[in-house]
């Protein structure tokens, strides 16, 4: 697949102008240069090679490009990626160390949270956005915090299962 | 997919951006939340010659309201800020009812109230809901600030009546005269749809009168519509259950649905009374008086 990434970098035509930016990823600070239309979603998988995020409907609609934005979920296909230029953006590469798993992965593994996986890194991300501000959701607050994810194996109970289950172990984990 | 090539700035200034937009003479177009210009410059719907993104300056994140009652929304505050408002909740019912039905959660962590305004998508709820609060806009040029009302805004579907070299800075919902009372109620296919219909109705009470009432439908005609006309019917009038029915059937009558894949036209005007009774019937309620 030809991606604009391949276009503009590394050796970008020299008419076309770019960028330097530097964002912290998952706690590291990475320098790029990018042309202002590359999407962030494009960055993230073609220009650092982190293909945990990925992009499905290419128009704002189904959430498996989410990723955290200074913490918020933001759908990584609707952002340029120069707007990430001194922000702080966590994939789901960021989720687990490197021995274990996050609550929210476990409790996707425990309850069988997947199917195919295709929405799954925008889920736990979704998740981990609403977790943070609401650590005890019912399970109506999880569809909602969810609504903006799509899952086309439409596996929804299993993925509020797991959220609920990650929630009740990292309420745990806190005390 | 990706958009053709643009410039793109970053200014630290209102008054910065204003003079990029002033220097590319219409060919500019500004970049907010950028939940609607970016999936329409992705499909080169849009394809503008030079981004300005307002999100690098800083102070255009406020929502308040100020002593006088009227409430003051900022080019960047985000659709999130506002659903979980709590002088929002407290003060205005309409935007309140409305702010967690905009798109879906993670399109409303990013997406503005006042970017949504000026892309006047005739589906969209906040032309929708401004409109029906009567509200204005600020718009800011090489030459000062100017209020733009809401009637005056709206002209058309996705057109504003701001200048190429102006910004929308604020939107302004007017103090009420009296209790500020509403509410907003929509249809969608499921979240994230666009608008079958949704009926926004902003009402100012004084005891039991209204004494202004304002609604505004989107998703049922070629842009917002204002059916403040219709719904003038109810100004002076207590909220009966004659009163609200012969709004209702004012305010559908006021809509020019088309039969599309959501609905006949027949369908969606039917939606619009049952909307419309169906919110002014809430706020006759004593128990809802009280909140």
């Amino acid at each position: 697949m030809t991606s604009l990434y391949d276009e503009v970098a590394p050796t970008p035509a020299a008419d076309v102008p770019t960028r330097r930016i530097t964002l912290n990823v998952n706690g590291e600070d990475r320098t790029v240069d990018v042309e202002p239309r590359l999407l962030l979603a494009h960055l993230i998988r073609q220009g650092l090679k982190m293909t945990g995020t990925h992009t499905g409907c290419d128009t704002t609609n189904c959430g498996a490009c989410t990723i955290l934005f200074e913490g918020r979920p933001i759908k990584s296909c609707t952002m340029l990626a120069v707007q990430a230029d001194g922000h702080n953006i966590e994939t789901v590469e960021g989720m687990a160390s490197a021995s274990e798993l996050h609550p929210i992965q476990e409790g996707f593994k425990e309850e069988h949270g997947l199917h195919c996986g295709f929405c799954t890194p925008g889920m736990m991300l979704a998740a981990k956005a609403l977790l943070a501000e609401n650590p005890d959701p019912t399970e109506d607050e999880i569809r909602w915090a969810l609504s903006g994810n799509l899952c086309r194996c439409t596996g929804y109970q299993n993925i509020v299962k797991s959220v609920l289950w990650a929630a009740k172990k990292m309420r745990a984990e806190s005390n | 997919m990706y958009p053709s090539r643009f410039g793109y700035e970053a200014p630290k200034t209102v008054e910065e951006a204003i003079a990029i937009l002033d220097a590319h003479g219409g060919e500019a177009k500004i970049l907010a939340g950028g939940q609607s210009l970016v999936p329409m410059m992705k499909l080169r719907f849009a394809s503008p010659e030079m981004l300005v993104d307002l999100n690098t300056i800083a102070g255009l994140d406020f929502h308040r309201v100020d002593a006088d009652g009227s409430i003051h929304i900022g080019a960047l505050c985000r659709h999130e800020d506002l659903e979980k408002s709590e002088v929002i909740k407290k003060s205005q019912p309409t935007i309140a009812a409305a702010a967690s039905l905009v798109a879906d959660p993670i399109v409303r962590a990013r997406g503005t109230f006042v970017g949504s305004v000026c892309h006047a998508d005739p589906q969209g709820d906040w032309a929708a809901a401004l409109t029906a609060l009567g509200g204005h806009i600020v718009a800011q040029g090489p030459k000062g600030t100017r209020d733009i009302a809401m009637k005056d805004f709206v002209i058309g579907p996705f057109q504003n009546t701001l200048a190429f070299n102006e910004i929308a800075i604020e939107a302004v919902i007017p103090a009420p005269k009296g209790i500020a009372r509403g509410g907003y109620l929509k249809l969608e296919r499921r979240v994230g749809d666009f608008a079958t219909a949704s009926v926004a109705v902003s009402l100012d009470m004084v005891g039991d009168t209204v004494a202004r009432a304002g609604i505004a439908l989107a998703g049922v005609g070629g842009r917002t519509i204002d059916a403040t006309a219709a719904a003038s019917v109810l100004n002076g009038k207590k909220l009966t259950a004659e009163n609200i029915s012969l709004a209702a059937a004012a305010v559908a009558a006021a809509a020019e649905p088309r039969t599309d894949h959501r609905g006949s036209a027949d369908y969606k005007r039917q939606i619009v009374k049952t909307f419309v009774e169906r919110i002014l019937t809430g706020l006759a309620t004593p128990s809802q008086k009280a909140a």
